[in-house]
């Protein structure tokens, strides 16, 4: 019976150690790989590299109309387009990434007939909204495109078989399919991005690969009136906020509840 | 035994298996010449440590499985650069790293991948090297 009671003992005892010996094993192992990170091989991000956790980007819409009665304004599409290799085709099959439109096509439900006469032309600078509850990223059938962790939503082109559900789930129309071999339609190539193969959909990323390198995306930087801004909505002191919080915004298509993070001030 | 119609039959055999084996009787006893991948682009001829991001015989089995690893990681997890085994930091990226030092895709890539007969669809996407694009571009 003694002999039972000492066993318990000693076997609790080693228990109580080994518990309390965790935190530091778990710690000393932890350094361990962040040794081997420092040593390679490692994959990890450019210091420089922006962080948020719910990219957002705000049209200025009169700014960017004042910039176009100057003449018409294409900086931000042309901008975006060349440097990442978007084809000009020149019908229905068109591919766009950022592009612009009128009242009634960027806010269908919420334009009416009497709304301001200058506004209804715009332009509105339409693109994929980011949304928080992304339709496309539900539809896809393989995961090729997903939510970021910092709300980007992304494609890998890898992963697209080309189903076009996504571009069925979208309301904004902000998906293209390469009907064509996007090739034929470049005249110039960036070489530090890859192009797309016929048969898959693509679509603006909020230039991940640039805030990879803490650069803000491209139309962002070549908007010469500087319509365009960009910021993470998570961070009470950002920008987007600062401006989102002083003045009324409006976002697309509200009712179909994906949460777009595309704001727009009229 | 007998075969029926034996003589056509026989006939029609032996100009089958002849024209099947038509490959082997005309490159018979010829051996293609083994690819010989080339290494002299100027980007690597001004390097200090001829070195990749991991060792040869690595490299030639498996820079499949490290394209693979590095597109999984610069896509999915927004890991854009890869730190290699001796401490060296290169973009994980075809086009940013790969083609940066093996800039002459014909003499390099092609001439393994046409030995075995094999078209891998990255270059469906990731562009080579200007001049090699211009190329392509115009055939």
């Amino acid at each position: 019976m003694d002999e039972k009671r000492r066993d318990f003992l000693k076997i609790t005892g080693a228990c109580v150690l080994g518990v309390s010996l965790l935190p530091v094993l778990k710690a000393s192992a932890a350094k361990q790989v962040a040794e081997k990170a420092e040593k390679g091989p490692a994959y990890k991000t450019n210091p420089k590299a922006l962080h948020g956790k719910r990219w957002a980007m705000v049209v200025d819409v009169k700014r960017c109309q004042e910039q176009n009665k100057k003449g018409e304004c294409r900086k931000c599409i042309e901008a975006c387009h060349s440097l990442h290799n978007v084809p000009t085709i020149p019908n229905e099959k068109e591919i766009k990434w950022i592009w612009k439109d009128n009242f009634e096509h960027a806010f269908p439900g919420t334009a009416h007939e009497y709304v301001p006469e200058e506004l209804k032309e715009g332009p509105f600078i339409l693109l994929c909204n980011h949304c928080s509850n992304p339709a496309c990223v539900r539809v896809c059938p393989t995961k090729a495109t997903f939510q970021r962790a910092d709300g980007i939503v992304m494609m890998d082109h890898h992963r697209c078989i080309g189903c076009r559900y996504c571009m069925a789930g979208c309301p904004f129309g902000a998906r293209s399919f390469n009907w064509y071999d996007p090739k034929r339609y470049l005249s110039q190539f960036n070489y530090d991005y890859p192009i797309r193969r016929r048969g898959v959909v693509e679509k603006c990323t909020f230039c991940d690969e640039r805030l990879a390198e803490g650069l803000l995306p491209a139309c962002v930087e070549a908007c010469p009136a500087k319509a365009l801004i960009f910021g993470d909505l998570d961070d009470p002191s950002s920008e987007v906020r600062r401006i989102l919080s002083k003045r009324l915004s409006l976002r697309r298509k509200l009712e179909v509840g994906t949460q777009p993070n595309v704001y727009y001030l009229v | 035994m007998k075969i029926y119609d034996a003589k056509p039959i026989l006939i029609g055999l032996v100009i089958f298996i002849g024209f099947v084996s038509l490959p082997f009787w005309l490159n018979g006893g010829k051996a293609s010449p083994p690819p010989d991948p080339k290494l002299d682009t100027p980007a690597i001829q001004i390097l200090e440590k001829k070195e990749c991001v991991a060792s040869k015989d690595y490299m030639r089995k498996s820079h499949m499985v490290v394209l693979n690893d590095w597109r999984t990681q610069a896509v999915r997890n927004a890991k854009r650069y890869y730190v290699t085994a001796g401490g060296t930091t290169y973009p994980a990226s075809l086009q940013r790293a790969c083609m940066r030092c093996h800039s002459n895709k014909a003499q390099f890539c092609d001439t393994c991948h046409n030995y075995i007969g094999l078209a891998p669809y990255c270059w469906d996407c990731h562009l080579p090297p200007k001049q090699e694009t211009a190329q392509a571009t115009k055939k």
